[in-house]
């Protein structure tokens, strides 16, 4: 109390000497003129707007937070149940920076397998990180540092987030096809031809299942084939697995493309991330890995990730780790786990086949068999953003421009509305 | 045979012989995997023999904090103290959870709150709570919207997210920093790409504030320099400046027309109270000027590991505060996305009901009294059993978490070699890893380094 008086006698004082006036008024011009507004984030304004939407009829199909059929957000049961275990139980000391030691093994289980070699052999260098974002944006700053030279490659589309993470990393960018606008599906060649021609020891970003924001993913004899050029190109593959589990409702099924890449000698990198097969969103829990060649390479490498992450925030939040570990590391909470993935993964793909249906028996002239293909959290609808634009003024449906829908927004109640409003401003093209 | 493989980038002898007859190894340069429509199934493990891209890579340093902790975890003896904690301890030198937290979270569990992400900029009613502890909830740059405020991952992220933005929108600008203070403000800066320099803080002959030396450093700066200041409870040293030393500070900033830049990791921790800690900061913003402030719930809130904490910038005009707003978003999107809810949730809900309110005020003089009364305890255990008359009342008028002691290096390692005490080598001692009890077993290690330890080691004693 003494202090906080004393100062403001003492300020009182300054400013009624003479030359305050002119400190004012400099003080008063801004140092931010030449700041401009940003653009709005095209994949969280979309979520903004929606929300100061009054409409009642309005749908949010925008951002990939998964919704259950009455369109609500979901927290799971095991999610519930960890959470009880963990109140009031444990400290909230500060993390390694490296994050929590147990979640990141059970996460590794996960993407390399539960008996893998490379984590007996201690030969994966493994950061918790803030959620796939922060997994990536470590990973392209650890590029940045380490392979200066190093450009990455990323698809046509992705998820917007990956030019601004790599922007930001300083590292140069290029793309390689991905997407097939004609059959909405993938456009293998094109992306063979770009693998090809890339230069020796590319970096690669790859989506490794439910690719966002088209759903379209490769088969897996095509991802066998992908595989093996990058051995002859000497690639290095970076995985982005931010739908594990979500994507066919099979944990290990989704993580075959890895699998694959694995057993072909590949050194990789993956992204992983929590926070749609767990529901932890706003938690923002995740893994960044790099498999290498020995336990003292890993060593090194991790501890080169650890630098990285010290100026950006320490080390990483306790409470969604120990969400993480909690459930992985109990047998019965797993099991539940695997449950409820699948639970939204099955309702997600029967949300496909309903609009699929739906667009179909209003007799649209179109093809939509793109809808049932595609896998994940989203379709590539194949809308122009014209049509977006109109689906969203007249009929208060939110989507990005791009065309995505987010499938985990659509529901029984509203697919019918949502399938209608599609045909409508889709019939005359 | 390696090296041709390597130029191929290809797979082992297993490999090859499986593929024997779809290879067509030569030097034209065309790729063998090409030729076949799809190649046949490796089912082998294949070991890649090409040289690994991180050959180069080699250990970072060990962090010299974390060292101390392992050391200290590795001594046997059951005198040795840990004073290099930066977490606060209670007396029986337990980790604290605050009463108040327990409470929100049961709170939260109870009511179901969903785990939906955040906005870019964080929960909404955080960002509210946090500007209106900082300036007073009536502050008229509040009421007049004159605040961007985003949510940050506690001290440190909020802290890059600053750094990000000046190495942004003032490509040259400097950023002075004290010398010494938390190591881990030059990693920001340098990995933020904004240059720094150090401006004079602690004397060692006073072991108090150099303030001739910092008022010159600060004016000696080039003309739009960041200054960053440490609003309470100065890390590593404890030395404060007064309130008349405040407004000195201020008058040098404004006459050079520099942007302070506050870090304020113990508001509410350093005195004990919210509203004396901020002085500093309020003194600034009655000023009328435009500057940063990063702020942490790690220590006053003991949410050390939920990362919470925000940047504030105060800008002159509720345009401004917009614009930048935006631009610290876009910077936090390609580095996280949006900030993690849990810790932001505990402190909106205890600063929103006034019940866990005033408890949490409670708990935090409760914190920053046991650091006082152990200050006060090692400095009388010092005073009567050291018979040179050396001063040592900077423990007194040293404040917060953190003490500098004074001790050279070679003291410092006597402290830990002879007496089992563990600190950090620039002589910072941590009061929060102090209890009462071993008050008197501390300032029998400080006077026997301090006047012994040349004799003992035979390492000259640096001035």
């Amino acid at each position: 109390m003494a202090m906080a008086m004393a100062i403001r006698n003492a300020a009182s004082r300054r400013t009624m000497s003479p030359i305050s006036g002119e400190f004012g008024l400099r003080s008063m011009s801004s140092w931010w003129k030449s700041v401009e507004p940003a653009p709005k984030d095209p994949i969280l304004g979309v979520t903004e707007a929606f929300l100061a939407d009054p409409s009642p009829e309005k749908v949010n199909v925008g951002v990939g937070a998964y919704r259950d059929d009455n369109g609500k957000p979901v927290v799971l049961e095991c999610v519930r149940e960890a959470e009880r275990r963990i109140a009031g139980t444990s400290f909230m000391e500060y993390l390694p920076m490296g994050g929590s030691a147990k979640m990141v093994e059970e996460t590794l289980k996960l993407a390399y397998g539960d008996d893998s070699e490379f984590i007996k052999d201690k030969k994966i260098a493994a950061v918790q990180a803030l959620s796939g974002t922060g997994a990536c944006r470590l990973f392209a700053d650890f590029q940045k540092r380490f392979c200066p030279g190093s450009q990455i490659y990323i698809p046509v589309p992705t998820w917007s987030n990956h030019h601004n993470i790599w922007r930001d990393a300083q590292v140069p960018q290029k793309t390689y096809h991905y997407y097939h606008p004609e059959t909405k599906g993938l456009n293998f060649s094109g992306l063979m031809d770009d693998v090809k021609n890339a230069p020796e020891g590319s970096f690669f970003l790859l989506h490794a299942c439910a690719h966002n924001p088209t759903g379209v993913d490769p088969t897996e004899e095509q991802w066998r084939e992908i595989s093996q050029l990058f051995k002859a190109k000497n690639h290095f593959p970076f995985f982005d697995m931010a739908y594990q589990g979500f994507a066919s409702g099979d944990p290990a099924r989704d993580a075959k493309s890895i699998r694959i890449f694995l057993e072909d000698g590949h050194h990789i990198g993956i992204s992983q991330s929590y926070a749609k097969n767990m529901g932890l969103y706003g938690q923002r829990v995740g893994c960044l890995s790099v498999l290498c060649e020995d336990e003292k390479q890993a060593v090194a490498v991790k501890s080169q990730l650890q630098q990285l992450a010290r100026p950006m925030y320490s080390n990483p939040p306790l409470h969604g780790a120990q969400i993480v570990s909690t459930i992985l590391g109990d047998p019965q909470l797993k099991s539940l786990w695997l449950k409820e993935v699948k639970i939204m993964a099955d309702r997600i793909i029967g949300m496909r086949t309903t609009l699929r249906e739906s667009l179909e028996k209003l007799g649209s002239p179109l093809s939509w068999e793109h809808v049932t293909k595609q896998i994940g959290m989203f379709c590539y609808s194949g809308l122009t953003p014209e049509q977006v634009d109109r689906l969203t003024s007249q009929y208060h449906i939110y989507m990005t421009r791009n065309g995505r829908i987010s499938m985990a927004g659509v529901t029984t109640g509203n697919v019918g509305y949502l399938a209608n409003a599609i045909h409508e401003v889709s019939k005359s093209s | 045979m390696a090296s041709s493989m390597l130029s191929l980038g290809s797979t082992s002898l297993l490999t090859r012989e499986i593929n024997k007859d779809k290879l067509k190894l030569g030097n034209s340069g065309s790729n063998p995997f090409l030729k076949a429509k799809s190649s046949s199934r490796v089912t082998m493990m294949t070991v890649a023999v090409k040289p690994s891209r991180f050959e180069g890579i080699t250990m970072a340093p060990p962090d010299p904090i974390l060292g101390v902790s392992e050391a200290f975890k590795a001594d046997t003896n059951e005198l040795k103290l840990n004073l290099g904690v930066g977490a606060y301890r209670t007396e029986e030198l337990q980790p604290y959870v605050l009463n108040v937290v327990k409470k929100a979270e049961n709170l939260m569990l109870e009511r179901g709150d969903n785990k939906e992400y955040l906005p870019i900029e964080g929960l909404a009613a955080f960002n509210k709570a946090t500007a209106e502890l900082l300036f007073g909830a009536n502050h008229p740059i509040i009421k007049e919207q004159k605040v961007a405020t985003i949510q940050g991952l506690s001290g440190t992220g909020s802290l890059r997210l600053a750094a990000a933005l000046i190495e942004r929108y003032f490509p040259g600008a400097k950023v002075l920093i004290s010398s010494p203070t938390w190591g881990n403000h030059k990693n920001i800066f340098n990995d933020a790409k904004v240059p720094w320099s150090e401006y004079r803080y602690y004397d060692p002959k006073t072991i108090g504030l150099d303030f001739e030396g910092m008022i010159a450093d600060i004016k000696e700066a080039p003309e739009g320099s960041f200054i960053l200041l440490h609003g309470c409870a100065h890390n590593p040293t404890g030395i404060d400046p007064t309130p008349e030393q405040w407004v000195k500070i201020a008058d040098v900033i404004q006459e050079k027309n520099h942007i302070p830049f506050f870090d304020v990791a113990y508001q509410g921790f350093a005195s004990g109270s919210l509203d004396e800690d901020a002085a500093s900061v309020r003194l600034f913003a009655e000023r009328g000027m435009e500057f940063f402030v990063a702020q942490s719930y790690s220590k006053n809130l003991g949410l050390y590991a939920e990362r919470i904490g925000a940047i504030n910038v105060v800008c002159s005009s509720a345009d401004a505060a917009t614009r930048v707003k935006s631009q610290l978003k876009r910077i936090a999107r390609p580095m996280y996305s949006n900030p993690p809810v849990h810790g932001a949730r505990i402190v909106a809900n205890v600063v929103g009901d006034a019940t866990m309110f005033n408890e949490w005020k409670a708990e935090m003089e409760m914190m920053a009294g046991r650091i006082k009364t152990v200050r006060q305890e090692l400095y009388d255990s010092l005073v009567s059993k050291d018979k040179s008359g050396k001063d040592w009342s900077f423990i007194l008028k040293q404040i917060g978490m953190f003490s500098f002691t004074g001790l050279n290096k070679a003291q410092s390692d006597n402290m830990t070699n002879k007496w089992h005490v563990y600190m950090t080598k620039d002589g910072r001692i941590s009061l929060a890893g102090l209890s009462l009890a071993k008050c008197e077993y501390l300032a029998d290690a400080i006077i026997d380094s301090y006047h012994n330890a040349l004799l003992y080691w035979k390492t000259p004693i640096e001035l």
